[in-house]
């Protein structure tokens, strides 16, 4: 007689290997990303096409660069989630999968570890 | 059991479904996910630009001013869009919402529409103040 909960039984089981943490960490970025995206919409409609000083300058207020360090973490979050539902849900050899979400995680990284570099050192140096 | 697991067709099939626009805008939900991923590349490249100096400032600009670099704009300009509006289809299903059949459809066609009218009013303004 198999003695384990039915919870336990599913555990660890699907090509996710987890449950509803990656789903909830998915939607509460994305609710996130909703105001933050419509806020640098907004932005680059106002300083497309002006003078780098001027940029520059928009760019170094401390609002504007807390909400751009801001919608870089959350867009980090999402695109490395979001991608490694399309390599979970389309690659099925187990190595392949293994490499791509590495590759995945470290390129999610690597953009979001540049943007944010970009962002602080336009805040605090100009 | 493992033999009746093996011979079983994995869900989404999509040689067997006809072809229906909450389908269709479910796929695009997903290619202009894929395109807005790579599109960091382009974000990066111009906040990097911005944070090297005027030189690299404007060559950047030069650049994402060219034809192809607008097109590329424009494009990007949509997929954010259409991801947005795709996006807070999916909040709504997640609070329990907007499964009605016809409304689920007539949504996604609204999501189509919504993301092109959108696109082209925000390049409207951007040509506008410019």
């Amino acid at each position: 007689m198999d003695m384990r909960t039915p919870l336990g039984k599913v555990r660890g089981l699907g090509s996710a290997k987890s449950g509803t943490d990656h789903f909830w960490k998915v939607r509460t970025t994305s609710v996130a990303l909703v105001p933050l995206v419509l806020f640098y919409v907004v932005f680059l409609i106002m300083y497309v096409g002006r003078p780098y000083a001027e940029v520059v300058g928009a760019l170094a207020n401390p609002f504007v660069a807390a909400i751009n360090a801001l919608t870089v973490l959350a867009t980090v979050v999402h695109m490395r989630l979001g991608m490694e539902e399309v390599i979970q849900d389309y690659i099925h050899n187990e190595g392949v999968k293994v490499v791509l979400l590495i590759l995945n995680a470290s390129f999610s990284l690597l953009i979001g570890g540049l943007c944010l570099i970009a962002v602080l050192k336009i805040a605090f140096a100009g | 059991m493992a033999n009746v697991t093996k011979n079983r067709p994995l869900s989404p099939h999509l040689q067997v479904y006809r072809f229906i626009p909450t389908m269709a805008m479910s796929i695009m939900h997903r290619i202009t996910g894929g395109a807005l991923y790579f599109g960091m590349i382009l974000v990066a490249a111009w906040l990097i630009a911005a944070a090297s100096g005027e030189e690299a400032f404007n060559q950047a600009n030069a650049l994402f001013g060219s034809l192809v670099g607008q097109i590329i704009l424009f494009g990007f300009t949509w997929a954010l869009l259409h991801h947005l509006l795709g996006g807070l289809r999916h909040i709504m299903w997640d609070l329990g919402y907007g499964f009605e059949k016809e409304f689920a459809t007539r949504l996604a066609k609204a999501n189509l529409a919504g993301s092109i009218a959108l696109t082209v009013l925000v390049w409207l303004v951007v040509i506008l103040v410019r």
